[in-house]
C-alpha cells in the first residue's frame, strides 16, 4: 500500500489538479476536449432524435412494436466494441462513422425509455386535440412532448454519460484526436497523472451540463407543475 | 324550427365484447341555435352518443349527416373532466385550437365570463369549478356550429354547478350556437333547453321528444322547478309527447 501511495502510479489530487491546469494552458486539453465535445453532442442529439421518435412510434403504434420489438433486443445487447469496429470495417475510418457508432450504442435504450413514456399517453387529451381540430405539428408540441419530458430527461442523463464513455473508445480505436486518442498516449508511457487530468476535466464538464442545462432546463419545462 | 344542421340516425352501436348494444334505433335532428338536452339514467349510451356525433367512435351502423354544410363542421366538446393541457396557461389553451382571427372574441369572451383574470393561470392553480367554466368558455371560443356538453356540471358542488350554469347561458347569448347537452339532472334541462330527449330501454332509444314552450325555456328558479317536475313526470310515464 506504502509502496503504491508513494508511486506515480496514484498520484495525489492536488498533482492531478496541477496537471490538469498545466495541460489545459500548455497542452492540448482544451483542444482535445473540445474535440471530444462536438462528437459527444453529435452522437448525442442523434441517438436522442432517433430514438424519441422510434420509441414514439413503437409505443403509438402496437404493429411496430411487435415487428420491431426483438430488433431492439439485439441492438440493446450488442457490445458497444463490436457495433463500433464493425462499422469502421464497412464504412470506414472516419467522421460521420465514429458519430453514428457511438449513437447506434445509445439509441435503443432511448427508444426503450420513451416507449414507456409513449404508452402512458393520456387518451383523452389526445381525444381533446382531435376534436377541436388541432394539427398534427401542434399535437406533438402541445400535447404529447410536454407528456414524454420526464422520460426525455431521464434518458438523456443516462445518455450523456453513456455517450462520453463510448466516443473515448471510439477515439481510442479510429481517431487521432480528442481524449480517448490522448488517454491513449498516456497509457503507452504508464502516465497516470495525466489520465487522471484528463478524465477530472471531462467530468467537470458534465456536471456544469448538469448544473448550466439540465437543471435550468427541466425547472423551465416543469413550471406549470404546482 | 329553423334550418336542421345535424341529422343523426344510429340503427345499432355495440362495443366490441358486449352482449347487447347500447343504443339502438334511435334517431333525431337538431336545429341551428337549439339547445337540446339529452337525458337518460347513467350507462344509457348518452357519453356514446356524443362521441359518435364527435367523430371520436366510428364503429356503429346508421348515419350522422350534417345538412347544408361542407363535412363535418368545427364543434366545441365540453367533456365530463375539463380536459385542459396541464402545460399550458388558461389563455394558451384557447389559443391553441383557435382558428384564425378569432383571439379577439375569445377575449372579449373570456372577460364577459369572468375568467380573464386567471388567463395566465396554469390549470392545476384554478379550482375544478373554474377549471370546468374556461372549458365551457374553450367550446364556445372557437365559433361552433355545435357545442357538445358531456355532463358539463358532475361533481361540482351546488354553488360551482349554478356558476356553471350561468357561464354556459352567458356563453351561448354571446355566441348562439347549436348545442347537445348530456345530463343525468332534469333541473339542468329545465334550466338550460329548448327540448329535452329522453333516453330509456335496453338498448337505448328515445323515450320522449319534449319540447320546452318557449315562454318557459331559462326561466326563474319557480320556472325551472315546474318545467323540471314536468319532465319527471314524463319520465315516469315513459310516454311518447309532444307537448
Amino acid at each position: 500500500m506504502a509502496w503504491l501511495a508513494a508511486s506515480p502510479l496514484l498520484p495525489p489530487a492536488s498533482r492531478v489538479v496541477q496537471a490538469m491546469l498545466q495541460l489545459a494552458w500548455h497542452g492540448d486539453l482544451l483542444a482535445n476536449l473540445g474535440i471530444t465535445l462536438l462528437r459527444v453532442a453529435g452522437a448525442f442529439s442523434l441517438a436522442m432524435v432517433v430514438g424519441a421518435a422510434m420509441g414514439l412510434a413503437l409505443g403509438v403504434s402496437r404493429r411496430l412494436d411487435l415487428a420491431f420489438d426483438s430488433w431492439l433486443t439485439v441492438l440493446l445487447n450488442l457490445p458497444a466494441l463490436v457495433s463500433i469496429m464493425l462499422m469502421y470495417v464497412w464504412f470506414g475510418l472516419n467522421e460521420p462513422t465514429a458519430i453514428i457508432a457511438v449513437a447506434l450504442n445509445k439509441l435503443p435504450s432511448t427508444a426503450v425509455t420513451l416507449r414507456e413514456g409513449a404508452r402512458t399517453l393520456d387518451r383523452g387529451l389526445l381525444e381533446m386535440a382531435r376534436c377541436y381540430r388541432m394539427g398534427r405539428w401542434a399535437v406533438l408540441r402541445h400535447v404529447v412532448l410536454p407528456q414524454l419530458t420526464p422520460y426525455f430527461f431521464a434518458a438523456a442523463r443516462s445518455g450523456l454519460a453513456i455517450i462520453w464513455k463510448i466516443v473515448l473508445v471510439v477515439e481510442l480505436l479510429g481517431r487521432s484526436n480528442g481524449v480517448g486518442f490522448a488517454i491513449e498516449q498516456y497509457f503507452q508511457l504508464f502516465d497516470v497523472t495525466d489520465i487522471l487530468a484528463y478524465t477530472l476535466a471531462f467530468i467537470l464538464v458534465v456536471q456544469a451540463i448538469e448544473w448550466g442545462v439540465w437543471q435550468p432546463m427541466e425547472h423551465w419545462v416543469n413550471r406549470w407543475r404546482r | 324550427m329553423a334550418a336542421v344542421i345535424l341529422d343523426v340516425t344510429i340503427r345499432r352501436k355495440a362495443y366490441p365484447g358486449a352482449r347487447e348494444p347500447v343504443l339502438a334505433d334511435l334517431s333525431f335532428r337538431l336545429g341551428e341555435n337549439e339547445i337540446v338536452a339529452v337525458v337518460g339514467p347513467s350507462g344509457c349510451g348518452k357519453t356514446t352518443l356524443l362521441r359518435l356525433i364527435a367523430d371520436l367512435d366510428q364503429g356503429y351502423e346508421g348515419k350522422i349527416l350534417w345538412p347544408g354544410q361542407k363535412g363535418r363542421p368545427r364543434l366545441g366538446f365540453v367533456f365530463q373532466e375539463p380536459r385542459l393541457l396541464p402545460w399550458r396557461t388558461v389563455w394558451e389553451n384557447l389559443a391553441l385550437v383557435l382558428p384564425p382571427g378569432q383571439e379577439g372574441a375569445a377575449e372579449a369572451l373570456l372577460r364577459r365570463l369572468g375568467l380573464w383574470a386567471a388567463c395566465n393561470a396554469y390549470p392545476n392553480q384554478i379550482s375544478l369549478g373554474m377549471a370546468r367554466r374556461v372549458a365551457i368558455a374553450r367550446a364556445f371560443a372557437i365559433a361552433p356550429a355545435l357545442v357538445l356538453l358531456d355532463e358539463p356540471f358532475a361533481s361540482l358542488d351546488a354553488g360551482n354547478a349554478e356558476l356553471a350554469r350561468a357561464v354556459l347561458r352567458e356563453a351561448w347569448e354571446a355566441r348562439p350556437t347549436a348545442a347537445l347537452l348530456v345530463t343525468h339532472d332534469l333541473t339542468d334541462a329545465a334550466a338550460l333547453a329548448d327540448r329535452v330527449l329522453m333516453l330509456a330501454g335496453h338498448p337505448s332509444h328515445i323515450s320522449a321528444d319534449i319540447i320546452i314552450p318557449s315562454h318557459k325555456r331559462r326561466g326563474d328558479r319557480e320556472t325551472i322547478q315546474t318545467v323540471a317536475a314536468h319532465l319527471r313526470e314524463c319520465q315516469e310515464k315513459g310516454a311518447i309527447s309532444a307537448s
